[in-house]
């Protein structure tokens, strides 16, 4: 396996995956929730006006 | 050695007509599609010739009949980032190109969304005043009826097909608590299932079998269709038809990656100790899709309960170790694999202790993170049909009223690169020389599919170049040709000497 462990060690330029900061997760937690509110605030001018006829009338055929 | 993890993604969009709910689905697909085509230079029709769903990967073929559906051949185009476009079953359908890496996948995955997105604007103005054609990434319409996304993975024609099957179950029916789309509600007829006010899966409700060929109905877990779309003696295409439609680029970055990973290790023989074999796959998929708090357990056949996070963590253990042996190039670069293997064991922990944290990342938190502020906030019922409401839109790739748009997801993808990949194929498979021959020449293809090109050079007869090796035709095997020539003529002539 010698020429694999190398292809595996040897570090690629190609940064494909960029991987921001991870924040603590009790601190992104509240954040998170944060941000909900602000979205909860304003959900209600982007939903469909009549939810129950919007859900009826979503009919699909069947697929694969 | 495990072969390169080629793979990528096919999706079904749900679709209606706002202001014309009767409309009928298969026209208004035809029409959104026209309208994207239409926009663009030139068309060139895919070639039905070595279709073959009816074959199975057991070892024998049926012929039509059993509720298999061929292709409506209603309308069918090739995009010159070697995606296809077209109508299947009442739905428009986007099948990316052959991808060479997770990372890969999803961007081509996403750029089949931004060609619904344009495809919309496109019909919008084809449409009376009033009307609106609207797409949806979803599998369910919430009334029982379900539409497929699909994977597909290059795999080694070697590997048994009943060890495919027995590792990679466990590994399929639990990995919905990472990749989950999450659903309100559940469409299952069954009397357990109307306490189920939110799940981890839109698809779980819709499996009845462990093994099978269908895919529209009696849909199986593990689909044994045999088209392989290749060389069929070195390679399988595995279609896997359990997934959901993720919006989530993590999401669907974890469902590729995670996968090719699993199956990796079983080409190797590497998942031979897991032990975890599942007492009753079916019912075990929707035990766990309608436990959002993931705490309930299974049966396996040796009598254990286990949890759905506990089997994910057996197969994060078994990649850890598998990685030091086999390395990562198999996921087509050196990035990829560490960057998943990370992701995996963070996602996997987070769940354990608190998967609101991860609301930022998973679709199924994501959702029902919303539902539920939703639902507290204005103290409704939760049958609600706001509540079902919001799962829909979700779903609804309209920039303006897609609610997964306005939350703060972490992205792994920019808009122009997105952009880019809905005209120019990856470089890294045959792809590359199925899109750059149709941005070329398009006046001189008559037809194309997965594994073949067929020219019309103007003299009898039609020329067909076969792309039987998932592999070649890349940039690096074609690229300084196909800059090279200036016609299909000259190109088809390098091609056979």
């Amino acid at each position: 396996m010698a020429e694999r462990e190398q292809v595996r060690k040897s570090s690629s330029t190609r940064p494909e995956v960029a991987e921001e900061e991870a924040t603590p997760s009790a601190e992104r937690s509240d954040q998170l929730k944060a941000e909900l509110d602000d979205i909860l605030d304003e959900i209600d001018e982007v939903l469909e006006d009549n939810a129950e006829e919007f859900v009826r009338n979503y009919v699909q055929k069947g697929g694969q | 050695m495990p072969i390169p993890k080629v793979l990528g993604i096919e999706t079904e969009y749900g679709i209606v007509v706002a202001g014309a709910p009767e409309a009928n689905p298969i026209s208004t697909s035809s029409t959104l599609i026209n309208a994207y085509v239409a926009g663009l230079a030139d068309r060139v029709e895919w070639d039905f010739v070595d279709e073959s769903p009816g074959v199975d990967a057991r070892g024998f073929a049926i012929d039509g009949g059993s509720g298999i559906e061929l292709d409506t051949h209603l309308v069918n185009a090739v995009l010159t980032n070697g995606a296809r476009l077209y109508v299947d079953h009442a739905h428009p359908e986007y099948s990316s190109p052959e991808c060479i890496s997770p990372s890969q996948a999803l961007l081509y995955d996403k750029a089949g969304e931004e060609v619904m997105v344009r495809a919309m604007a496109s019909a919008r103005r084809l449409l009376p005043a009033g009307q609106e054609i609207v797409v949806y990434k979803n599998n369910s319409d919430r009334k029982g009826n379900s539409y497929g996304c699909h994977e597909n993975y290059l795999v080694d024609r070697e590997v048994p097909f009943q060890q495919l099957v027995k590792e990679l179950v466990p590994f399929f029916v639990t990995r919905q608590v990472i990749i989950g789309a999450g659903k309100v509600g559940s469409e299952f007829s069954g009397s357990k299932a109307t306490d189920v006010d939110f799940q981890l899966s839109q698809r779980a409700d819709f499996f009845e079998e462990e093994v099978g060929l269908e895919t529209t109905l009696k849909r199986p877990i593990i689909n044994t269709r045999d088209e392989p779309h290749s060389d069929g003696q070195r390679f399988r295409r595995l279609h896997v038809i359990l997934g959901d439609a993720n919006l989530s680029e993590r999401s669907t970055w974890l469902k590729l990656g995670l996968t090719a990973i699993v199956l990796a290790m079983i080409e190797d023989g590497f998942l031979q100790d897991l032990k975890i074999e599942l007492a009753d796959p079916v019912g075990a998929l929707r035990e766990i899709s309608w436990d959002p708090t993931l705490q309930r357990s299974v049966l396996l056949q040796d009598g254990r309960r286990i949890r759905a996070l506990e089997v994910q963590y057996a197969y994060l253990e078994h990649a850890l170790e598998y990685v030091e042996h086999f390395g990562v190039s198999y996921l087509g670069n050196e990035t990829d694999g560490p960057a998943l293997l990370e992701e995996w064991g963070r996602v996997l922990q987070a769940l354990d202790d608190d998967p609101m944290t991860l609301a930022d990342t998973l679709d199924w938190v994501a959702k029902w993170q919303l539902v539920r502020g939703y639902q507290e906030r204005h103290q409704i019922e939760v049958g609600d049909p706001r509540l079902a409401a919001i799962d829909l839109q979700y779903h609804d790739l309209r920039p303006e009223r897609s609610l997964f748009r306005r939350l703060p997801m972490r992205r792994m993808l920019d808009e122009t690169t997105v952009s880019w990949a809905t005209s120019n194929p990856p470089p890294d498979t045959r792809a590359y020389f199925r899109g750059t021959c149709l941005a070329k020449f398009p006046g001189s293809i008559a037809a194309a599919n997965w594994d073949s090109i067929i020219f019309d050079l103007g003299t009898d007869p039609l020329r067909r170049v076969p792309m039987m090796d998932p592999l070649r035709g890349t940039e690096a095997h074609v690229g300084e040709l196909l800059r090279r020539v200036h016609s299909a003529q000259e190109l088809v002539e390098a091609l056979g000497s």
